[in-house]
């Protein structure tokens, strides 16, 4: 009997079927753009933009992957960032700042979780409420003000979080241009990937996705994981907002606006169920550089920018479709026998 | 946090009467009284079937002995010494050599096998991640020794989804006997099972007790329990109202006296 019991090859090697898509994608920009995608600007400016939204996906793709969702990190990255960009600024307290703006957000985040996990209300409505708050909060502190860090380049802060090492070196044009936040972005992913995937923490979030009740009988303190869940993503969404800022040299309020979807797509392009319990951060990474590659490609091959939200909102619904048919596949017999199935109504019990 | 299960078998506690007391212990959800005075001590070396209709509160009684649940009132006692009911979990449990197997929420769905039988008691290091080689030499282990399965197509890293009911049940046991458990609650083991499987479950439950353990056994089906128990508790709406030695009432007069009691309630 020759029964499909281990994971599938998909599910084996992390990542590979959204890897396949980026390079079919990146293939077919070098083809569309070449004088665009075959330089290596490009790719080095994606260094300096991608991170904030890398940040932001992979502490998503352990939310998502406990079953949860967390839609206030968008109020974290206004709120932080102006905690950090007033600080910095205005009492020119240099890497206080950078502390200040972290311990905000992790603040935020053991908020969000204690909302959750202790007085229980769904994720989506507490997160929700959340960012309203702290939305709402950076708007009536900073008065609406943006707040432009001139001269921040002269800093340790900014040569150390977002600094160019070899700018000035002799170096290439596009060396000189590399920005060391991707190099923390990467440190900070790959440590992730070690604690969802080889630590008893990330067990505890698959299983939590998997099953609250499961996970409870098995003797894992489900609220007391939740909440260190939401103030990982709070802490990543400050850093993110820290990056933003300093690379912007500008704090602006509504910053953080643009990530909501991108993020959330990217980790659900990634290979991350909808469902909880499966997450990869290999396949969020990728998702992340096609979300990020889109922008730039579909500008660069002609197309106004007003494409890039419906070219991305569909790439986003074709990846789901297509994990649905993969990798769920009660979930598809399911899907299928409502497609099929005409509506009737149910007599009430 | 490395856990070793065979150094934490109670070996050291040989001297108590009762692996599991329990007294005086009440239990509301809101205004509702799911357990009432319960009383109850499990000897060792026995095995105890609950029965009762649904909703009588066996799972109820049975999630307060383990940690799931807080009672609201009353006292537990494991190998004769109280616990602290404010510090009574399931990891405590675990500890104190209680394993549990749930019909269908010992195993997480998604999750590989090996995961499943460390979860909530990994071997890390003291940082906190996981020996992977270790747990799945040791799951292996469990697979082919405690459990049986030999070339059924089942590794450590197939996911539980994909096992038919019967094989999980042998999972969570093969589990449960890993851990060295002193007591083993078995809630409905067998519910939605072959036939086949139901034999291999039972036959399970009688190595408990020839292993020396006690186990509760919670069974809708009174010729199951029947047969395996040493004596049989019987609950109705949150009490206890019988204690039934089998070799004292057949099954045909047991399943007379589940009716009757029913008819109290409508009566």
């Amino acid at each position: 009997m020759a029964r499909h019991l281990t994971a599938s090859l998909i599910a084996r090697l992390e990542g590979l079927p959204i890897m396949l898509v980026f390079v079919m994608l990146l293939a077919l920009f070098m083809y569309l753009a070449p004088q665009v995608f075959l330089q290596p600007f490009i790719y080095t400016t994606f260094l300096s933009t991608l991170p904030p939204l890398i940040l932001l996906a992979t502490g998503l793709t352990f939310i998502i992957g406990a079953g949860e969702i967390d839609l206030s990190f968008p109020a974290i990255i206004a709120f932080s960032g102006f905690v950090f960009a007033v600080l910095f600024k205005e009492y020119e307290l240099g890497w206080l700042a950078v502390a200040a703006g972290l311990a905000s957000g992790i603040l935020v985040g053991f908020i969000n979780g204690v909302l959750v996990a202790k007085i229980g209300i769904p994720s989506f409505m507490a997160t929700l409420a959340t960012q309203f708050f702290w939305a709402g909060m950076a708007t009536v502190l900073s008065g609406g003000k943006s707040y432009a860090l001139r001269g921040a380049e002269e800093s340790s802060v900014w040569r150390w979080i977002v600094g160019r090492p070899f700018s000035g070196t002799g170096a290439a044009i596009w060396i000189g241009q590399l920005p060391l936040q991707s190099l923390w972005t990467a440190v900070i992913v790959i440590w992730l990937w070690f604690i969802l995937n080889r630590h008893r923490f990330g067990e505890h979030v698959l299983f939590i996705g998997d099953s609250n009740s499961v996970s409870r009988v098995l003797g894992i303190d489900v609220d007391r994981e939740k909440i260190k869940l939401f103030t990982l993503m709070g802490g990543l969404a400050a850093a993110a907002a820290i990056m933003l800022t300093l690379e912007n040299k500008n704090y602006f309020g509504n910053q953080g606006q643009g990530y909501l979807l991108t993020a959330i797509a990217s980790v659900l392009i990634g290979g991350t169920s909808i469902f909880g319990g499966r997450a990869t951060i290999v396949g969020t990474v990728f998702g992340c550089f096609i979300i990020g590659m889109i922008e730039a490609g579909l500008v660069a091959a002609g197309l106004t920018g007003a494409w890039v939200r419906t070219i991305q909102g569909l790439v986003f619904l074709t990846a789901m479709i297509f994990y649905l048919y993969v990798d769920e596949p009660q979930r598809r017999a399911a899907f299928m026998a409502r497609l099929t199935r005409l509506p009737r109504f149910r007599p009430m019990r | 946090m490395n856990n070793n299960p065979a150094s934490q078998t109670g070996a050291d506690a040989q001297d108590f009467t009762s692996i599991v007391r329990l007294e005086g212990v009440q239990k509301f959800f809101g205004p509702v009284q799911a357990l009432r005075d319960i009383d109850l001590a499990i000897g060792r070396n026995e095995i105890v079937g609950l029965i009762g209709d649904n909703g009588a509160g066996k799972s109820t009684l049975i999630k307060v002995m383990t940690g799931v649940l807080e009672p609201t009132a009353g006292r537990i006692y494991v190998r004769d010494r109280e616990v602290d009911l404010a510090d009574y979990s399931v990891r405590m449990a675990h500890d104190l050599s209680i394993e549990t197997v749930y019909q269908d929420r010992s195993l997480a769905e998604k999750q590989p096998l090996w995961r499943n039988f460390f979860v909530g008691r990994q071997i890390t290091n003291r940082f906190g991640f996981i020996d992977v080689r270790a747990e799945k030499a040791i799951a292996e282990d469990i697979l082919k020794r405690a459990i049986g399965f030999r070339g059924a197509g089942i590794t450590v890293d197939s996911t539980v989804a994909n096992l038919s009911g019967g094989e999980r049940q042998g999972i969570a046991i093969g589990r449960a006997m890993h851990y060295n458990a002193d007591l083993i609650i078995l809630d409905e083991p067998t519910v939605a099972l072959a036939v086949k499987e139901v034999r291999k479950v039972l036959d399970f439950v009688r190595r408990i007790k020839d292993s020396g353990r006690a186990a509760i056994y919670i069974e809708h089906n009174l010729a199951h329990v029947h047969d395996v128990a040493d004596r049989l508790i019987v609950l109705d709406r949150g009490r206890i109202v019988a204690e039934i030695a089998p070799k004292d009432m057949s099954v045909m007069d047991l399943t007379e006296f589940l009716i009757a009691l029913q008819q109290d309630h409508i009566g």
